[in-house]
């Protein structure tokens, strides 16, 4: 199986800090790819290289190559608004649209020049099935996305992201902010999900990795530490920086 | 060390004393600011009809009405508004969402802040100068408009630009990671959720505009036309420029001084209402946002 | 194609919003050109009225005279040459108009043909005379003296105390009485504003309930929304009769007039701005005085009040900022006298009510005019100092709430 995502010596700096260090990793498909740390490690920084969300901050600099599903994504002449419509997003805190629920979901494909009502009805519909919300927001998509409670909204904001039809999804701690309930059916979806997707997620919670991964990378201090199969890792890691974080001695 | 009692009564004492006078302080403000409306409502309402609001001033401007007066004055917040409004949301949109934090966007905040900053007889100077002279217009609505939406261009860039800040980056970010361009962004995501407090800028600088002298006296302000504007180069009279003319250089000061009362009355509600309506607006806005 | 369409669209968008977020500029800099070109023409003008020239006899000394002195000899404070460094020979004044005094109206011809000979001929033989007469009657065997006139200059335009611009033969073009009046006024109107607006700034952002927080500010916001000729109208009805008779004073148009208008008008400026410093005081600070045993007064004026005292000296400085080019308010209210006040007690006369009053009358081009242009150069410059000032110590600010 080739990998969707290759880094090769990347090295991120915001302005003078060095945040990532010569990151070496490959993501196969149809995986779900857990990057765990401590705070601060540079796995966030990591995740949103591959939909270059970093250009959004001020002073941010990067070499090395990344290649997203054949492209090398940072190359000139790279329709970033195309790489963000194949690379889907989640973030930490849910950031639904003020918007109604259909609206929120319908917005990745008006954006992206859709204009078929009946398509993108359709298209609402299922994605809000994929992200398992159907049945408790099927009558009210023509409520404000606000009314629904923390977890509804981090699921709606994964349908929002499927509606585009992405091959990738990058979550950033997207159960970090959720209670107990809200986070295991975030963890069933991304489950769920693997068959269609890859997916990346940046992760605090060890069990969280430990559950829903495949491949768990361990970044520190802006290094990867060590990557490698999520039970191979758990359960024996070669590195001592790696099993003191994983028995929990610091982070 | 000593933490006595009555230490401590002094202690409370203080405060209690501080607090009453801060108090009183305060309250002595509103009491200026309800004079002031008061005795203006006192001595206005009894002018005000509906025959004072809709006819024309007659003898020497001691009797009739103002009605080309509030007809010009709405010219000039109409023209004023064309004008700042657009170019003022264009401008805040351009240095909060484009330009980052750099020497360009500091500079142009400074000169913001300093257009702000100079005095309504100046923007007097320079719009006869400009319009009216150099650029032809005459005094005219036109001049007189373009010189108001000066102005208030400052205020209605700097309301824009907190109400574009307001916005939490979280939401430009979850629509650039649904693969929005920049300008879908701002069109679909941030214009929407910043429009409540851009309107309500918009609105308190109508009210600013609609009682401002200074700027078209030498622009536009008729001393006394008793017809209505035909276009956009037509002088007009003015509510503000009005109750200046009637209450210091009429004719007959003291037989227009009803008039004046009338007049001040008139520009008092308007300021009112604008004020109200924007907290209205406001609340209703903030109501609907705290779903959130 | 589509895809390039798009970004055309799009990168045409970014220009216009460019060129829009410019305009604010581009009127900056329209303003310094059009004020400053104007106004600085004042200073390659003669005050002497246009068209006309002043002759002496050619036996007499003096060659120069400064507008003052001039304005001095017509109004005849002085007499005589001595006093001006030349003879002792006591001055006579001649102007246009006293041509009939000295010659019949047959000798001067039907059409006053003879009027430049026989004025030619009245400077020759009177060795005191000083000639206010027109340039174009001088006559072609002139044997006078024409007096040079130093041009109106920086120096004497901001040293001289008089203000009269429209004085003849010489305008009198001192700002002295101006700006001094203006900076008294508004000097006057933060004494009154500080306190009141501090301590409603205080009241709200620390004493009062939210509740009564939500019914003053909206008050506040009001009192920034009245116009300033309502102001300006309440002024000379209702204050300036109470000066008037509560001092006894024959006018009651005064600077105190002007500075308590002002005063109620600056005080929104004051209160929203520091209010917003008091504000910024960052919690934990705010509750380790509390944990210390401060009570809730002790905090604010020991803690709160230094935190916010830069924001609070912004305050001060942009009310002042706002009092210097008020004008319709002050021009109601203060009376419009140019003399440099000593109590508040009598009228003033500030910078823009200058330019209010008098643009109307002054000819286009004219050294008027230009004065009053020069006038709006310097409110200008006051004002931009005033939102320098405001800024590099808001910037200061920055820096110290971000540590």
């Amino acid at each position: 199986m080739t990998p969707i995502i290759t880094t090769r010596f990347v090295n991120l700096f915001y302005n003078e800090f060095q945040a990532l260090k010569n990151i070496n990793m490959a993501i196969l498909p149809h995986t779900v790819t857990a990057l765990i740390g401590p705070s601060g490690c540079g796995k966030s920084s990591y995740l949103r290289l591959f939909n270059r969300m970093n250009d959004l901050i001020d002073g941010v600099s990067i070499t090395g190559d990344i290649m997203v599903d054949g492209e090398m994504i940072y190359n000139k002449g790279i329709d970033i608004v195309e790489l963000r419509r194949k690379v889907g997003m989640v973030f930490q805190k849910p950031n639904p649209f003020p918007k109604t629920i259909f609206e929120n979901i319908a917005y990745g494909l008006r954006v992206n020049g859709v204009t078929d009502a009946k398509f993108i009805s359709e298209k609402v519909e299922f994605s809000l099935h994929q992200a398992a919300l159907w049945d408790e927001v099927k009558d009210k998509l023509k409520k404000s996305a606000f009314e629904l409670s923390g977890g509804q909204q981090q699921r709606l904001c994964i349908a929002r992201a499927l509606a585009i039809e992405p091959s990738i999804i990058l979550m950033d701690e997207p159960a970090s902010a959720l209670d107990p309930i809200s986070t295991a059916k975030i963890e069933e979806l991304i489950y769920e999900l693997k068959r269609n997707y890859t997916i990346v997620i940046v992760t605090h919670n060890m069990q969280q990795a430990g559950r829903v991964s495949d491949h768990t990378a361990f970044f520190y201090l802006g290094e990867l530490i060590e990557f490698g199969d999520t039970k191979e890792i758990f359960t024996n890691p070669k590195d001592k920086k790696t099993q003191n974080y994983i028995t929990g001695r610091f982070g | 060390m000593n933490f006595s009692k009555s230490n401590v009564r002094k202690k409370e004492l203080k405060q209690w004393m501080a607090f009453q006078v801060f108090r009183a302080l305060s309250i002595l403000v509103v009491v200026i600011l309800i004079l002031i409306l008061s005795f203006i409502t006192y001595h206005g309402i009894s002018v005000i009809s509906w025959e004072f609001l809709t006819s024309m001033p007659e003898d020497g401007m001691s009797k009739g009405g103002v009605f080309p007066a509030i007809i010009g004055t709405l010219c000039l917040v109409a023209g004023s508004m064309i004008f700042a409004v657009p170019i003022g949301i264009l401008s805040a949109i351009y240095i909060n969402e484009y330009t980052k934090a750099s020497f360009f966007k500091r500079f142009i905040k400074l000169m913001t802040n300093n257009l702000a900053g100079i005095p309504s007889i100046v923007f007097g100077l320079f719009g006869m100068t400009l319009f009216v002279k150099t650029l032809g217009f005459g005094d005219s609505i036109l001049a007189g408009s373009l010189t108001l939406g000066l102005l208030t261009l400052p205020v209605v860039i700097r309301t824009t630009e907190e109400a574009l800040k307001s916005v939490e980056n979280s939401f430009r970010h979850g629509s650039y990671a649904l693969g929005a361009t920049k300008l879908q962004t701002i069109r679909r995501v941030v214009l929407p959720m910043a429009f409540p407090n851009i309107i309500t800028g918009v609105i308190l600088s109508i009210g600013r505009v609609s009682g401002e002298t200074a700027p078209i006296l030498f622009t536009v302000a008729a001393y006394f036309l008793p017809k209505l504007p035909t276009g956009i180069s037509d002088q007009v009279m003015a509510l503000p420029y009005h109750l200046y003319v009637i209450s210091t250089s009429g004719t007959n000061i003291e037989e227009s001084r009803p008039m004046a009362y009338g007049t001040a009355l008139v520009l008092i509600g308007i300021v009112l209402i604008v004020n109200i309506a924007a907290n209205a607006l406001r609340k209703y806005f903030s109501k609907k946002v705290k779903m959130n | 194609m589509k895809k390039f369409l798009k970004k055309a669209v799009e990168k045409t968008i970014e220009g216009v919003l460019f060129l829009s977020s410019t305009i604010t500029t581009v009127t900056v800099v329209l303003i310094v050109f059009f004020l400053f070109r104007e106004g600085k023409s004042l200073f390659q003008s003669s005050p002497l009225e246009e068209g006309f020239v002043l002759a002496i006899n050619k036996e007499n000394a003096v060659v120069d005279l400064s507008s003052n002195q001039i304005k001095n000899i017509f109004d005849q404070n002085i007499t005589n040459w001595s006093e001006l460094g030349g003879k002792d020979e006591p001055i006579f004044l001649f102007r246009l108009d006293d041509i009939g005094n000295y010659y019949t109206d047959e000798e001067l011809g039907e059409n006053l043909e003879f009027f430049p000979q026989k004025t030619n001929e009245l400077i020759d033989k009177s060795a005191g005379i000083i000639a206010f007469f027109p340039k174009k009657s001088i006559d072609s065997n002139f044997s006078g003296k024409i007096l040079a006139i130093e041009n109106v200059n920086l120096y004497k335009f901001f040293s001289e105390k008089e203000w009269f611009p429209t004085a003849q033969p010489v305008a009198q073009l001192g700002v002295l009485s101006l700006i001094l009046g203006t900076l008294w006024v508004s000097f006057g109107a933060i004494l009154i504003a500080l306190p009141l607006g501090l301590a409603t700034a205080i009241y709200m952002a620390e004493i009062a309930s939210k509740r009564v927080r939500n019914i003053l500010k909206p008050l506040i916001e009001l009192l920034a929304g009245i116009p300033s000729v309502v102001y300006g109208f309440f002024g000379l009805i209702v204050i300036v009769p109470q000066i008037q008779s509560l001092f006894g004073l024959p006018v009651g148009e005064t600077a105190l007039a002007g500075s308590i208008i002002l005063g109620i008008m600056a005080l929104p400026t004051i209160v929203t701005i520091s209010e917003d410093a008091l504000r910024t005081t960052p919690k934990e600070m705010k509750e380790a005085s509390l944990a210390l045993g401060a009570n809730k007064w002790q905090t604010i004026h020991r803690v709160v009040i230094p935190f916010a005292g830069s924001g609070i000296t912004a305050a001060a400085i942009l009310g002042i900022g706002r009092a210097i080019g008020e004008t319709m308010a002050v021009l109601m209210v203060t009376g419009n006298a140019a003399i440099i006040p000593h109590t508040f007690l009598e009228p003033v006369r500030t910078i823009p009510a200058t330019i209010a009053a008098e643009l109307g009358e002054a000819p286009q081009g004219g050294l008027h005019f230009k004065a009053l242009f020069a006038l709006a150069c310097i409110l200008f410059i006051m004002t931009i100092i005033v939102n320098l000032t405001v800024e590099y110590i808001s910037s200061k600010r920055k820096n110290k709430t971000s540590h």
